[in-house]
C-alpha cells in the first residue's frame, strides 16, 4: 500500500488529508471525533483576539444550491470567526495536540491588521504546542468590513506585511491562506511568499449569494427578511480553486513554493487532482458537514489504491505530475484536428447532440439518416468542439477521436499537419513571432 | 381472515370490510413533490422526442416534465392539457409500457424509463385541485354542436368545441358523464371519484350542457339532432358484447357490466363474487375482470385465452399485474360449455386449442374448470341499432362507424370519434385525440 505520510512546512502527518478551518474544527470535540474518524491534521477554526468574542447571527447562516436528488452542489455561509474565548480554544488546542501527536494541528487565526495584535496572539499560540499557523486572510464576509479577512488578502502589500510580523513573532511555520476574491491570485500568493510565509493555501470562500427568495424578495440566507453576500464553497467551487492552485504552481517565480489545496474537495480523486496540480496537503471543509467525518476512510483508501495503480509509493510522486501541462491557451497545439465519433450501439437516441450543436454550434450532427432517425457526424461541419460529448447523458458513447497527422480534415479540406503549431505563429495572428513554447 | 372468503358459489362480503379499502386503493401511489422533482431530473429532454411522438395526443412530454423540475406545475399541467384535457385520467389508465414510456430513450438505456405516467398525473393533479383553469372560451360563435356520448371521445369533442366558442349539448343515455372513465376503468386506477372531478373540472370552461339518460335511439334520434344542430359528433363508445359461441352462455357474466357494478357500488363488500372465477378473454377487461375478482375475495380465478401469450391484448405490464395479485393466466383454450345446474354456475368445459397453418383449431381435448362465476370479456362490439333505427343510415367499415382522417362520417355534419370508429386502438387517450382532432375538424367546417 502507498505511503500516504507528509510533511508540509515540516508539518507531519500520517495523510494529506486535512479538515480546513470552519465549523468542522471550531472545538475539541470535533476535532478529536475528527481524528478518530482518521483525518491527517485539521486546521483549527479562526481565532481572533483576547477580549470578547465575535457574535454570529442568531438565525439561519447557510445558503445552498442543490441538484435535483437534494445533493448538496454548493453552501455558503455568512458564519465569522470562533465566536468561543480564546482562552477556551487555546486550553483545548493544547489538550488535543498532546493527545494526539502524530496528526497535524495548525491553528488560523484572524487578528486587526497590527502589528501589536499578532505580536501579542503568536506567543499564546505558540504556547499550546501547536504545529503551526494559517493566516486567515479569506474569510470574504463580516470580517471583512472590519478591515480583516478578505480586506487583507485583497491588498498584497497587507498580507507580505503580515506575514513578515508572523515570522518574525514566532517560530512556527506560517501558512497563509488566500481569498479568491481577487483578480490575479498571483499577486498575493506572491506577497505571501515575500514575506517569508512558508505555503500559501487556497481558497477560501468566494462571494455570493445563492438564491434569493421570490416572496419575500430577500436574499438567502434571510435574517429578517435581509441577506448579505456570503462564502461559496463545496463541489461548485472545485473548479475556480483548481485554477487558482495551477496559477501559483506554474508561476515562475513561485515555483516548488508549498500549496495545500482547499475548495471542493468531496472524494479521494478530487484531492488527487489538487494533488497533481501542486498541492502538497488538501483541506477540506463542506464535505465533511454534509456527510460527517466517515469520508476521509474513502479518501484514503481510494487515493491509497490509485496510487497503487500507478506505481505511485509516496506522495511526492504524485505531487505537481500536472503542473507541467498547465499552459497558456496561446501553445496550445493548432494542428491537434479532432472529430467527434457517435458509438451507434450506445447511442440511445436522446438526440440531446443533434439539438445542442444544430442550434449552438457548428450543425454538425445529422438527426436522420435514410430517413431514419439516427444521429451521426457531419465530418465536414464538425470543429470538434466537444460540446456534443458533454451533453451526450451516454457516458463514452460519444468520443472525440483525433486525425492522424496526414488524414483529411472535411472540413478545411486540408491534411491534418505532422508538427506542432500554435497561435504564436500562425498566419491570422497580427503578432505572430516564432518562439518556444512553455514548458 | 373473514368467514365469507371459502363461502360457495357467489357471494358478498368475502374479505374484512376494511380489507376491500386496501385492496381498491391506488395502484400507484401519486408522486410527492420531492419524488416527482427527482423523477423530472431523469429526463432527458430529448429533440424530437420518441415519447411524444409515441403519445397518441403528442402531449410535449420533455417540456411538462421540465416545467415540473423547475417548480413550475401549473405551466406543466397547461402543457398536458393543451394536447389533452383528459391527461389525468390518461396519466392514471394509459397502458404507458407500450405508449410513451416504450418509446423513452431510458427504456432504450437501462430499462427503466422515465416515469411519464406518474408525473403526467402529479401535474394535472396541482391543477385540478386547486381547481385552475387554462382556458377561455372564444367570442360566442352562435353555432350548436351536438355529441352523443360523455366518454373520452365526447368529453374532449366538448371542451375544445367550447374552446372555440361553440354551444354544445352532449347526451348521454347513462346517469353519469365520463363513459368508461366512470364505468370500466379499473376502481385501483381511478380512485376517490376522480372520474367525475375530472368531468367537473372540464365542464367549467363553460358553453357545455351534459344531459344524462339521453340514448340515441331513444330519447333522441340522429335525423332530429341534424335538424336541430349545426354538427353532430358520435362518441357512443361499444354497446355491444361478443358472443362466446359457447353452449350454456347465457349463465355466463359479461365482464363489462360487473366491473360498472363494482365501479358504481358504494359498499364494495356488498358485491358479490364467485369463489372459484373464470375469465375468458386475453385484453385489457379480462384482466381488470379477473384482478378485480381476486380483489373481492375470489379465491381461485383463472383467465382462459384461445390463444398464446404472445397474442394477448393485454400488455405484459398488465399480465404481470394480474400475476402478481394471484391470478393464473392458462393459453390455447376456447370455451365450448357453461356448465350449470339448478340454474347456477357449476364449471366451464373447455377445448384446446392449436394454430392448424395460422388457422386456430380445437385439438379434441377438453377440459373442464369448477367455476362458481364465468365472465366473458372477449371484446366488445358497436351497437349500431342507435344509429341507423333513428335516422339516415351512415356507413359502417368493420361493424363500426367509418371516418376519414378528420373524424368526418359518410354523413353531411356528422363527425364521430372513440371506439365507436373503425380503426382505432379503443384506448382512452386515443378517444380523446379523436375526440379533440374532430371539434377542430368541426369548427373548420363551421367556420367556413
Ligand atoms: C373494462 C375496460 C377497461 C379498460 N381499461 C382501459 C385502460 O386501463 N386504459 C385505457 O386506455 N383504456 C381502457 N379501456 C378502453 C377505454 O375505456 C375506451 O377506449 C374509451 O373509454 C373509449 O372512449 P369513448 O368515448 O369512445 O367511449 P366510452 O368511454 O365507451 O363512452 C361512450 C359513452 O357513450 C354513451 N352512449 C353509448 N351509446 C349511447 C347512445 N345510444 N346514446 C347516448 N349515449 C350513448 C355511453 O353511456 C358512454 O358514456 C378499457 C375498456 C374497458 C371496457
Ligand atoms: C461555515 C463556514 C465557516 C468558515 N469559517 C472559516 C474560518 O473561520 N476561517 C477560515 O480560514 N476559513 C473558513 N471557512 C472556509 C473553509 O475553511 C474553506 O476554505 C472553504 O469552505 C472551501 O473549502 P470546501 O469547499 O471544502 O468547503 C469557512 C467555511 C464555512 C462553510
Ligand atoms: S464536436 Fe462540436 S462541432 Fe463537432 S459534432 Fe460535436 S458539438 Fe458539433
Ligand atoms: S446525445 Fe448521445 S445518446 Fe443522445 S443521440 Fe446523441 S449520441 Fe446518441
Ligand atoms: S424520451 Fe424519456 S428522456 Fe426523452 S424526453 Fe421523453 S421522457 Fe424525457
Amino acid at each position: 500500500m502507498a505511503d500516504l505520510t507528509t510533511t508540509f512546512a515540516g508539518i507531519k502527518s500520517p495523510n494529506p488529508f486535512w479538515l480546513a478551518s470552519a465549523p468542522p474544527t471550531d472545538k475539541a470535540y470535533n476535532v478529536v471525533r475528527a481524528f478518530e474518524a482518521g483525518w491527517g491534521g485539521v486546521v483549527w477554526k479562526t481565532l481572533g483576539e483576547e477580549g470578547p468574542p465575535v457574535v454570529n447571527v442568531n438565525g439561519p447562516r447557510y445558503g445552498a444550491i442543490w441538484g435535483a436528488d437534494r445533493r448538496l452542489l454548493g453552501l455558503n455561509n455568512i458564519e465569522l470567526i470562533t465566536d468561543r474565548d480564546l482562552q477556551t480554544n487555546l486550553r483545548e488546542i493544547k489538550q488535543v495536540k498532546r493527545d494526539w501527536p502524530d496528526r497535524a494541528l495548525v491553528v488560523s487565526i484572524m487578528v486587526p491588521c497590527e502589528e501589536e495584535s499578532w505580536k501579542a496572539i503568536l506567543p499564546l499560540v505558540e504556547e499550546t504546542g501547536a504545529d503551526g499557523i494559517e493566516l486567515n486572510f479569506g474569510c470574504p464576509h463580516g470580517m471583512s468590513e472590519r478591515g480583516m479577512g478578505s480586506a487583507v488578502g485583497q491588498v498584497p502589500e497587507y498580507v507580505e506585511m503580515v506575514a513578515r510580523w508572523c515570522k518574525q513573532y514566532t517560530r512556527m511555520p506560517v501558512i497563509t491562506k488566500l481569498t479568491p476574491n481577487i483578480t490575479d491570485i498571483r499577486k498575493p500568493a506572491r506577497a505571501a511568499f515575500s514575506g517569508g510565509s512558508d505555503a500559501v493555501s487556497l481558497i477560501n470562500t468566494i462571494n455570493s449569494i445563492t438564491a434569493v427568495d421570490l416572496d419575500s424578495f430577500s436574499p438567502e440566507p434571510s435574517i429578517d427578511g435581509k441577506g448579505t453576500h456570503g462564502g461559496y464553497c463545496g463541489p461548485a467551487v472545485k473548479p475556480i480553486a483548481l485554477s487558482m492552485v495551477s496559477e501559483i504552481a506554474r508561476d515562475p517565480e513561485m515555483r516548488g513554493k508549498l500549496i495545500s489545496g482547499i475548495g471542493g474537495i468531496t472524494t479521494w480523486r478530487d484531492a488527487a487532482e489538487f494533488m497533481a496540480l501542486g498541492a502538497g496537503t488538501v483541506q477540506v471543509c463542506t464535505a465533511a458537514m454534509t456527510y460527517g467525518f466517515k469520508i476521509v476512510q474513502e479518501m484514503i483508501t481510494g487515493l491509497s489504491n490509485y496510487m497503487d495503480e500507478k506505481g505511485f509509493t509516496s506522495v511526492d510522486d504524485l505531487v505537481g505530475r500536472a503542473v507541467p501541462n498547465v499552459t497558456d491557451w496561446q501553445y496550445l497545439n493548432l494542428n491537434y484536428v479532432t472529430k467527434a465519433r457517435i458509438n451507434q450501439d450506445l447511442c440511445i437516441s436522446c438526440g440531446r447532440c443533434h439539438i445542442a450543436c444544430e442550434d449552438t454550434s457548428h450543425q454538425a450532427i445529422f438527426n436522420e439518416v435514410d430517413g431514419k432517425r439516427m444521429f451521426v457526424v457531419n465530418d465536414e461541419e464538425c470543429v470538434g468542439c466537444n460540446l456534443c460529448v458533454n451533453v451526450c447523458p451516454v457516458e463514452d458513447c460519444i468520443t472525440m477521436e483525433q486525425l492522424a497527422p496526414g488524414q483529411l480534415d472535411e472540413r478545411t479540406g486540408k491534411r491534418v499537419a505532422e508538427d506542432y503549431a500554435n497561435w504564436t505563429t500562425h498566419p491570422n495572428n497580427p503578432m505572430a513571432k516564432v518562439r518556444e513554447p512553455a514548458e | 381472515m373473514a368467514i365469507g372468503q371459502f363461502a360457495k358459489g357467489v357471494a358478498a362480503g368475502r374479505l374484512d370490510p376494511e380489507q376491500y379499502a386496501e385492496n381498491f386503493s391506488d395502484l400507484h401511489e401519486p408522486f410527492t413533490e420531492h419524488e416527482a422533482r427527482v423523477e423530472a431530473d431523469r429526463c432527458y429532454f430529448c429533440y424530437d422526442a420518441p415519447c411524444m411522438n409515441a403519445c397518441p395526443t403528442q402531449i410535449d412530454i420533455p417540456m411538462f416534465i421540465r416545467q415540473i423540475a423547475t417548480e413550475n406545475p401549473l405551466g406543466s399541467a397547461k402543457t398536458i392539457f393543451d394536447q389533452n384535457i383528459l391527461g389525468g385520467m390518461c396519466a392514471r389508465v394509459c397502458p404507458t409500457e407500450t405508449l410513451c414510456e416504450e418509446a423513452c430513450v431510458r427504456e432504450a438505456a437501462e430499462g427503466k424509463p422515465v416515469q411519464i405516467g406518474r408525473l403526467q398525473r402529479y401535474a394535472t393533479d396541482v391543477a385540478i385541485s386547486q381547481d385552475v383553469q387554462f382556458y377561455e372560451r372564444a367570442p360566442r360563435s352562435g353555432k350548436r354542436v351536438a355529441v352523443v356520448g360523455a366518454g373520452p371521445a365526447g368529453l374532449a369533442c366538448a371542451h375544445r368545441l367550447a374552446m372555440h366558442g361553440h354551444d354544445v349539448t352532449v347526451f348521454d343515455a347513462r346517469e353519469k358523464p365520463g363513459g368508461l372513465n366512470e364505468y370500466g376503468i379499473a376502481a385501483y386506477k381511478s380512485v376517490d371519484g376522480f372520474a367525475q372531478a375530472e368531468v367537473d373540472y372540464l365542464v367549467e370552461i363553460g358553453g357545455i350542457a351534459i344531459e344524462n339518460g339521453k340514448a340515441l335511439g331513444r330519447e333522441i334520434a340522429l335525423s332530429g339532432l341534424v335538424a336541430d344542430y349545426d354538427a353532430v359528433f358520435l362518441g357512443m363508445g361499444l354497446g355491444g358484447v361478443n358472443d362466446l359461441h359457447a353452449e350454456g352462455e347465457d349463465a355466463a357474466v359479461n365482464a363489462v357490466d360487473f366491473i360498472a357494478e363494482l365501479r358504481q357500488a358504494s359498499d364494495l363488500s356488498a358485491l358479490p363474487v364467485g369463489r372459484r372465477v373464470v375469465v375468458i378473454g386475453g385484453g385489457m377487461t379480462a384482466i381488470d375482470a379477473a384482478v378485480q375478482s381476486k380483489l373481492l375475495g375470489a379465491e381461485d380465478v383463472t383467465i382462459c385465452y384461445r390463444r398464446g401469450k404472445e397474442n394477448m391484448n393485454a400488455s405484459v405490464f398488465e399480465q404481470d399485474l394480474a400475476a402478481a395479485n394471484g391470478v393464473t393466466i392458462r393459453h390455447w383454450l376456447a370455451p365450448k360449455r357453461v356448465l350449470t345446474e339448478d340454474g347456477k354456475v357449476t364449471g366451464i368445459e373447455l377445448e384446446y386449442t392449436m394454430l392448424d397453418n395460422a388457422r386456430l383449431t380445437g385439438t379434441g381435448e377438453v377440459l373442464i374448470l369448477p367455476a362458481d362465476q364465468v365472465f366473458k370479456a372477449i371484446g366488445q362490439t358497436f351497437a349500431s341499432s342507435a344509429l341507423n333505427g333513428s335516422g339516415p343510415v351512415i356507413a359502417l367499415e368493420n361493424g363500426r362507424i367509418k371516418v376519414d382522417a378528420e373524424g368526418r362520417t359518410s354523413l353531411d355534419r356528422v363527425w364521430a370519434g372513440g371506439d365507436c370508429v373503425a380503426g382505432g386502438e379503443d384506448l382512452t387517450v386515443s378517444a380523446v385525440a379523436m375526440g379533440r382532432d374532430a371539434a377542430d375538424s368541426i369548427n373548420r367546417a363551421l367556420g367556413a
